[in-house]
């Protein structure tokens, strides 16, 4: 979607302003916050593909007014809401109306750390996506699509040309993963795009962006 | 709760109580509901509070300065190279480390979120996750770097990586000169967050 997350590209967002002394998370809510997305999203309920949609889907004056973990307080409303786990008049009451609803796993605590360490990879065996469509060195141009769903192809290079840099292999796809869970695995590159075919004359001197898309993101030029 | 370490033009203090509530509403409700451990939210926090940072990626570094055919190994296949070091998992799955040279410099990015390599340099900083660098540094890297106050000469390429995708890169910074005979740990030591992002440089100092 074309929401205020896809920032590649923009002006008049203030200093960068890094702060050598800043805390890991400024006070307890960002903890919750935080540990609370993790939690419920071992719960098998939705992907994390669903989860960049839902955080991403808050409206875009909103989204640039509030931190990142609002965002991810916002995403993980969305989809408790979304999947009949927590009403808006739970939230509201701060304690449970209706009964609770079966999900499939919960995390206990004794598991938390070999559960981090495991993680989830999202590559996928080759044979799953048949032969690639580009190998490195070659030109493409990425797509310009505008999907009002989640996508992963940021509005800064749609239309551009660049070169195939690195072949990844072969990952699940954003797009279908965030739409309806079908992973649609295919192969996954690093693509540089040369300063002066993204921002024209107003590009630094020798600078170049590489992009990960999928081969449904990519033409050849 | 004041929201200090926000650096934002203007105050949304009332925004962020609301916030809180709910959250706060959320915690009791999905422990209640039993969706979550409240044991296990605490080892979540804890983890990342105490024992997964930069450090893990500092000594990832400083085993590459020292011993060549690691650094190979890791430039090769970056996620085998770094799990043999213990360093694995969630939003780290498959990691690619680039090199830093004089002819080229490397710095991430993830313009679409925030996606950055957990298990060797933990959780983000707030200035990666907001619009600034997000927005700026794809097409403005050079005026970024100096806000980090790093000015790398015009011969020197700047390639910015932005991930869009599930791999996840982290920056092998340059060693610094005056360093010859320094213990990996003495290495480590010095190795910064930033410069593993590729928004900073390391400077032989301890």
């Amino acid at each position: 979607m074309n929401g205020a997350h896809d920032l590649g590209g923009g002006h008049g967002h203030g200093p960068i302003a890094p702060d050598p002394n800043e805390p890991l998370f400024h006070g307890d809510w960002e903890r919750k916050a935080f540990s609370l997305t993790l939690a419920m999203g071992f719960t098998g309920q939705w992907n994390i593909d669903q989860s960049r949609f839902a955080r991403e889907s808050m409206a875009p004056g909103r989204y640039l007014e509030t931190s990142y973990y609002e965002h991810w307080a916002h995403g993980l409303e969305v989809l408790l809401a979304d999947r009949g786990l927590v009403s808006e008049a739970e939230i509201q009451a701060a304690k449970p109306i209706g009964p609770a609803k079966p999900v499939q796993r919960i995390l206990n605590a004794e598991d938390v750390v070999a559960t981090l360490q495991k993680g989830g990879s999202a590559k996928r065996d080759e044979a799953s996506a048949g032969p690639a469509k580009f190998n490195a060195g070659d030109r493409v141009i990425a797509r310009n699509i505008n999907p009002p769903t989640h996508t992963r192809v940021p509005r800064y290079v749609r239309g551009r040309a660049g070169v195939i840099e690195r072949v990844h292999g072969v990952f699940v796809f954003p797009d279908t993963n965030a739409k309806s869970a079908d992973e649609k695995p295919q192969w996954l590159y690093a693509v540089r795009f040369e300063g002066q075919e993204l921002w024209g004359p107003d590009a630094e001197a020798g600078a170049c962006v590489y992009v990960d898309l999928w081969d449904d993101y990519l033409d050849p030029a | 709760m004041p929201h200090d370490g926000h650096h934002h033009d203007h105050d949304h203090g009332s925004e962020l109580t609301e916030t809180e509530l709910r959250v706060r509403a959320l915690e009791s409700l999905l422990v209640e509901k039993g969706y979550v451990d409240p044991a296990a939210l605490d080892v979540l926090v804890e983890t990342y509070e105490k024992n997964v940072g930069p450090r893990n990626g500092a000594r990832v570094v400083a085993k590459a300065w020292d011993e060549a055919d690691y650094k190979a190994w890791l430039l090769e296949d970056a996620s085998a190279a770094i799990a043999s070091l213990g360093y694995t998992g969630r939003q780290g799955e498959d990691m690619i480390v680039l090199e830093n040279t004089p002819e080229t410099h490397n710095m991430v990015v993830c313009t679409l979120c925030s996606c950055y390599p957990w298990p060797v340099l933990g959780l983000p900083p707030t200035w990666y996750k907001a619009a600034p660098y997000r927005a700026r540094s794809v097409s403005q890297p050079r005026s970024v770097l100096a806000e980090f106050g790093v000015t790398l000469p015009d011969t020197t390429e700047i390639r910015v990586w932005d991930s869009t995708a599930e791999t996840r890169y982290m920056v092998l910074p340059m060693r610094p000169d005056g360093t010859d005979g320094w213990s990996t740990e003495q290495l480590a030591d010095i190795v910064t967050r930033d410069s593993m992002i590729g928004t900073g440089l390391v400077e032989a100092v301890s």
